[in-house]
């Protein structure tokens, strides 16, 4: 028997793809990541009528295939069979929103081109009979010779009549054919020739890329593609210029040639009965983005979100918490005391189990993104947030990832992948860490209990310093997107071309899926990193060896943590900090709350699990050598605004290192928050002490 | 030919017809490969809460777009 083929699956975003991806494949599926760039790569399995296993490919959502976004360009790149990673399909199944027909075929009518044999779906019939759409099934089959599978993908219907077609030995070729404008058609056959003698192509691909050149104008590239053959580019160039002198729109009428066809064809098939009646997502949308109750909308959603994570990730996070321990006192139990012995419980279990510990939280967020995402209310939240992301250069879509920062940035970060436009991405990723996360409140809770001790201070003064930290990460997070888009990153205002999708409601079984494959990609690709760095700082804290005997506080004051501590002292005092401080940051750099068992540990004070009497304690009677008190009231808030700045996290570290490919980005984004920490700690606490505080 | 707006100077639930959209090198292209194309019937549903971006209706979807991109695009409104 022929080895069975591959199939493709693309359509627009919002479409339903992924719920037909998983209908089909169940959870037979393998998530990974496209070489060189952080797109998704989503293959699943599919037994045929047959029993033949058959590979279908998911591919990241597109409008077009003339690429704006990294997505699309995976997208056409595959289609095209130009990345080395993977080979070009056998066979492609374009899905269509039925209700949106149009602008949905556009991506097909590209497609057709390519000289595959197309499977089309059209989905969500249900919701299409519902608007008063009727869609002649047989008669699009007709037209475009191939077959055509009503199908509502979200409760199964329509499934086995597409597994069946899947399953087919032979599937025609479209017989769909469309004109290709006068002035334009020369130009696409010498590039077609030109990409068939030089790009070695076979001629039906070679005109579809021809088509798409002529379309693409400044499109994304992306890593693990064959760029195009320099003879090609040089023809390509010759017609845009001679195009551009002679006033013709070629993008334009290409795009406008093909909308005809599509017309054409729409006009034959679809029958809408009640042309522009009030839809349930109109209305909501009457509240939703409303002028007043579109801020409260949006507002009650967050407030839920934070609500979610602080109140649900409390108890599975103190019983990581408590795994984590007995596993370490089981392991102790288990092996004689010894460097081994202590590497894992203090080196791994420590390191490894705080990031573990933050799960709960990344889940939660990741589900509510997830759920944001496929309710359509995303895209709501970016429309209403972009006028004021657009004053330091970004748009709407960097909304939700900063603002999932102040959880997690672990999230924040992975959700930039909405974000087209490469530079956009990378500046939201660049800042992103400086919201206040969820691990810098032990830190903050701990200075403001050193800083007010006792009940006499009011609440509200606490309170405030707190939100006054709060306020700092956000100020300096728009601060420096603006900075790093009018310097570093410059580039085009972001487009805000986006489709508000209808209301849909969630499918809780693909948002979990989501979730925990997303969570998965976290644990998988930053656990060697977070390993490796656990490992390292345990070694720094446990060598050398301090004599037989020494306390906790003595065998750390004579590692080379300790004595790293000493050498950053120099550094460090200018900004008021000592060298058991500087222990402190070295430590911490592992998760920002490790500070506070530092300090315990340095300060010898009882360890006492959430009660941080005694350590405020310790830290109340530290003293300088000359007998000055370290944790002054300006210390304590300096080294909180240092906390708001600096990186100290190595998970964001590994998790920007993976998304931006490269150690690059995350090195410089450590360097430029470690450094902004310490401008910013030197202005406070010089110009707090000339004040006399 | 009756009188153009740009679909930035639309009124709020206005319909109006495409009549010409000036090219650009990146956005024009995209805003057409979403449908918005001369001839095109759309209407402006409404702006974001702060005044910008637009949402319009056409095709039978939901579009949005900056005032800067509406700014390319010349409408002939409709009469209500």
């Amino acid at each position: 028997m022929a080895k069975a083929p591959v199939y493709a699956i693309v359509g627009n975003p919002n479409c339903g793809k992924s719920t037909l991806f998983n209908a089909l494949t169940g959870l037979k599926q393998k998530v990974g990541n496209y070489p060189g760039v952080t797109v998704e790569k989503k293959t699943g399995t599919l037994y045929s009528q047959h029993g033949q296993p058959i590979t279908i490919i998911d591919l990241p959502g597109a409008y077009s295939l003339a690429a704006r976004s990294p997505d699309e360009a995976v997208t056409r790149d595959v289609l095209l069979g130009r990345r080395e990673d993977t080979a070009q399909p056998d066979r492609v199944l374009c899905i269509v929103d039925a209700t949106n027909l149009e602008r949905n075929l556009y991506l097909v009518h590209q497609v057709l081109d390519l000289g595959r044999p197309v499977i089309l779906i059209l989905n969500m019939m249900d919701l299409a009979a519902q608007a008063g759409i009727s869609i002649r099934v047989a008669r699009l089959s007709q037209m475009l010779g191939i077959p055509v599978i009503p199908c509502e993908a979200v409760n199964g219907k329509g499934i086995i009549e597409l597994k069946l077609a899947i399953s087919r030995h032979d599937l025609p070729l479209s017989r769909h054919a469309w004109d290709i404008p006068a002035p334009i058609a020369p130009a696409v056959a010498e590039l077609q020739a030109s990409l068939v003698s030089n790009g070695g192509k076979a001629p039906l691909i070679a005109r579809a890329e021809a088509l798409l050149l002529l379309t693409d104008q400044d499109s994304v590239r992306v890593a693990g593609s064959a760029p195009l053959d320099a003879k090609t580019q040089e023809i390509l160039r010759s017609w845009q210029s001679r195009w551009e002198a002679q006033g013709v729109d070629w993008a334009g009428t290409l795009v406008s040639s093909r909308y005809e066809a599509i017309g054409r064809l729409a006009s034959e098939v679809a029958q809408s009965a009640k042309p522009s009646a009030q839809t349930l997502s109109d209305r909501i949308d009457a509240v939703v983005i409303h002028p007043l109750w579109g801020w409260v909308v949006l507002a009650l959603v967050m407030t839920l979100l934070f609500f979610s994570i602080f109140k649900f990730a409390q108890a599975p996070m103190d019983w990581i918490g408590d795994g984590n321990a007995a596993l370490a006192g089981w392991i102790r139990g288990l092996m004689p005391d010894g460097d081994l012995r202590n590497l894992l419980t203090d080196g791994v279990i420590g390191g490894v189990g705080t990031i573990v510990t933050f799960l709960p939280q990344i889940l939660i967020l990741f589900f509510f993104i997830g759920l944001l995402e496929s309710t359509g209310y995303m895209a709501r939240a970016a429309f209403i947030m972009d006028r004021l992301m657009g004053h330091v250069g970004l748009n709407g879509k960097s909304f939700i990832p900063l603002l999932s920062s102040y959880a997690c940035a672990i999230p924040g970060i992975m959700a930039t992948r909405t974000i087209e436009d490469p530079k956009d991405r990378l500046v939201t990723i660049l800042v992103a860490p400086l919201m206040s996360c969820s691990a810098r409140l032990p830190v903050y809770l701990l200075m403001i209990a050193a800083l007010f001790p006792g009940p006499t201070y009011p609440i509200a003064a606490k309170v405030g310093i707190m939100v006054l930290m709060y306020a700092l990460g956000t100020i300096g997070a728009f601060g420096f997107a603006w900075l790093f888009k009018r310097t570093l990153l410059r580039g085009k205002p972001p487009l805000m071309i986006m489709e508000l999708p209808p209301y849909r409601l969630p499918r809780i079984k693909d948002v979990l899926l989501q979730m925990t494959e997303r969570a998965g990609l976290f644990l998988k690709n930053a656990g060697t990193v977070i390993l490796a760095i656990s490992i390292v700082l345990w070694l720094l804290a446990a060598y050398p060896k301090s004599p037989a005997g020494a306390t906790a506080t003595e065998q750390l004051a004579h590692s080379f943590a300790g004595r790293a501590g000493h050498l950053l002292e120099p550094v460090i005092k200018p900004i008021g900090f000592d060298w058991h401080i500087g222990i402190g940051l070295i430590s911490s750099f592992a998760a920002r709350e490790v500070f506070v068992s530092t300090m315990g540990v340095v300060f010898s004070a009882e360890s006492g699990g959430e009660d941080t009497t005694s350590l405020r304690h310790a830290l109340n009677a530290a003293r300088w050598p000359d007998g000055r008190v370290l944790f002054t009231p300006l210390v304590c808030i300096t080294l909180m605004v240092f906390y708001v700045f600096a990186m100290q996290c190595m998970s964001t570290i590994a998790v920007v290192r993976r998304e931006t490919n490269s150690w690059r980005w995350p090195l410089f984004q450590t360097a430029y928050m470690t450094g902004a920490a310490w401008i910013i700690c030197f202005i406070v606490y010089q110009s707090g002490t000339a004040l006399g505080f | 030919m009756a009188a153009t707006v740009k679909l930035s100077a639309l009124p709020v639930g206005a319909s109006a017809v495409v009549r010409d959209i000036q090219k650009t090198d990146s956005s024009s292209v995209r805003l057409r490969e979403m449908g918005l194309l001369v001839g095109t019937e759309l209407t402006l549903v409404r702006c974001a809460p702060l005044g910008d971006p637009l949402e319009i209706k056409m095709r039978g979807y939901h579009l949005t777009l900056r005032k800067s991109e509406a700014s390319l695009v010349t409408v002939e409104p409709k009469e209500p």
